[in-house]
C-alpha cells in the first residue's frame, strides 16, 4: 500500500468514525434537540408544571379569544391528537391566526392552561402568489390544517409527524 | 489530477475564465434581482417580506457548497499533497464566511416580521451558526503557526472533521421540530414554491455560484502571486 493510499484510507475511516460517533450522540441527545413538544409529547412526557417548556402545533380555528384588557389572548394549540390551551400576554407575529403554525413558550400552570411568556409563528415550506391560494381555495383544494405546522392536516399521519 | 494541480497551467487558465465568470455573476445576479424584486409576486403569507429569500436562500446554499469545496481541497491536499489544494482550501474558506455571515444576517432580518424574533436556538439557525465558526477557526488555524505548511495541515483536518455538519444542517429540519420551516427546493416530490418565485431564486444562485467562482480564482491568483514574490525576495 502507498503512502497515499493509506493516508486516503485513514481520512475516509476517520470521517465514517466520526460521522457514526456523531450520529450516535445525536440520536442520544434528542430529546434535548428539539426545539418543542407537539401537544401529544407534552402529555405523553408528562411534564412537570412550572417546567419552562416551548410547544408548537396549530391554532386550533375558532379557538382564538381576545380578552377585556386588550394585550391578554386565549387560543388552543393542538397537533390532531391532542390540544392544550394557551394565555398569552403581549405583542404577537404578524403571521398569527386560526389555522397558523405557532411555538410558545411558557409553564403549564396546575389547572392545565399554558401559561405562555413567548408567542412565536412558524410558517410551512410552501410559497406562493395570493391568487394561486385563492384559486385553490376555489377549487376546494386548500388545506389550510397543513399551514404552517410540522404536522399534517390528517390526523394518522400527524402522529408520525408529532412525535418526533 | 495532477495536470489541473499545476500553478503555471492554473494561472494560464485562471486568467482566461476569470472575465467570464466575473460577467456571468453581474448578468446572472442583475437578472435575478430583477426578477425577484420586479417580476415575482408576493407571498400569500409573507407578503414583501419574502423577497429576502432570494438573497437569504442562495447564501445558505453557497454557505454549504462553498465548505464541501473547502473540505474537499483540504482532504485532496492531505492525501495527495497537491501543490494548489491547500490554496485553494484557504481562498475558498473566507469566502464561504462571507456567504455564511450573509445568510444568518438576513436569515435574522427575515425572522423578526415573520416568526417575532431575530434568534433562536433551534437545530437550523443552531448548525449554521457552528458552520460560521468552523470557517473562521479553519481561517485562523491557517494562520496561527509560523511555519505556514503546518498551519494549513492543522486546517485541513478541522475542515474535514467539520463536514459531519454538513448533513446536519441539510436535514436538521427533518430530523427535529424546529422553527425554521423545511426545505423548500432540494426535497423529495419536487419544490414546493410556486414557478414564478422559484426561477428568479435559481436565478439568483447561479449569478451566487459565478460570483463564488470569481473570488475564488481571483484570491487563487494573488495566493499564488504572493507566493511567488516572497520567493523572489527571499531566495527561497
Amino acid at each position: 500500500m502507498t503512502r497515499k493510499r493509506r493516508r486516503l484510507y485513514f481520512v475516509l475511516g476517520g470521517v465514517a468514525l466520526l460521522g457514526l460517533a456523531v450520529g450516535l450522540t445525536l440520536s442520544a441527545l434528542n430529546d434535548n434537540l428539539v426545539f418543542f413538544y407537539s401537544p401529544s409529547d407534552l402529555y405523553a412526557k408528562d411534564i412537570a408544571p412550572g417546567r419552562l417548556v416551548r410547544i408548537g402545533g396549530l391554532v386550533a380555528a375558532g379557538s382564538v379569544k381576545h380578552e377585556a384588557n386588550g394585550t391578554t389572548l386565549d387560543f388552543t394549540v393542538t397537533d390532531g391528537r391532542k390540544s392544550v390551551p394557551v394565555t398569552y400576554t403581549g405583542t404577537v407575529p404578524d403571521l398569527f391566526r386560526e389555522g397558523q403554525g405557532v411555538v410558545v413558550e411558557g409553564r403549564l400552570a396546575a389547572n392545565g392552561v399554558f401559561g405562555a411568556t413567548t408567542l412565536l409563528a412558524k410558517h410551512d415550506e410552501r410559497y406562493m402568489p395570493p391568487e394561486v391560494v385563492e384559486a385553490l381555495k376555489k377549487a376546494g383544494r386548500w388545506k389550510e390544517g397543513a399551514n404552517g405546522a410540522t404536522v399534517p392536516s390528517v390526523a394518522p399521519a400527524s402522529a408520525a409527524g408529532a412525535s418526533r | 489530477m495532477h495536470r489541473f494541480a499545476n500553478p503555471t497551467r492554473f494561472m494560464r487558465i485562471s486568467a482566461v475564465l476569470l472575465p467570464w465568470c466575473a460577467i456571468a455573476a453581474a448578468v446572472f445576479v442583475a437578472i435575478g434581482l430583477y426578477g425577484a424584486l420586479f417580476v415575482a409576486p408576493p407571498d400569500y403569507q409573507q407578503g414583501e417580506a419574502v423577497k429576502i429569500m432570494y438573497v437569504h436562500v442562495p447564501s445558505a446554499w453557497l454557505a454549504s457548497l462553498v465548505y464541501a469545496v473547502v473540505a474537499l481541497a483540504s482532504a485532496v491536499a492531505l492525501i495527495w499533497r497537491h501543490p494548489l489544494a491547500h490554496i485553494a482550501a484557504e481562498s475558498a474558506a473566507p469566502v464561504g464566511a462571507g456567504f455564511t455571515f450573509v445568510c444568518l444576517v438576513s436569515g435574522s432580518l427575515w425572522g423578526e416580521p415573520m416568526w417575532g424574533t431575530w434568534w433562536v436556538w433551534d437545530a437550523r439557525l443552531t448548525s449554521v451558526l457552528v458552520l460560521f465558526f468552523l470557517y473562521l477557526g479553519f481561517i485562523a488555524l491557517a494562520n496561527a503557526f509560523d511555519d505556514r505548511t503546518r498551519g494549513s495541515r492543522a486546517a485541513a483536518i478541522l475542515a474535514i472533521v467539520g463536514v459531519i455538519n454538513l448533513p446536519i444542517i441539510k436535514f436538521s429540519v427533518d430530523w427535529w421540530n424546529t422553527l425554521h420551516q423545511k426545505s423548500s427546493v432540494f426535497r423529495m416530490g419536487g419544490p414546493t414554491i410556486a414557478t414564478s418565485m422559484l426561477w428568479p431564486l435559481l436565478v439568483m444562485a447561479t449569478g451566487f455560484l459565478f460570483f463564488f467562482a470569481t473570488l475564488l480564482m481571483l484570491r487563487m491568483r494573488a495566493a499564488l502571486l504572493r507566493a511567488k514574490v516572497r520567493a523572489l525576495r527571499f531566495g527561497m
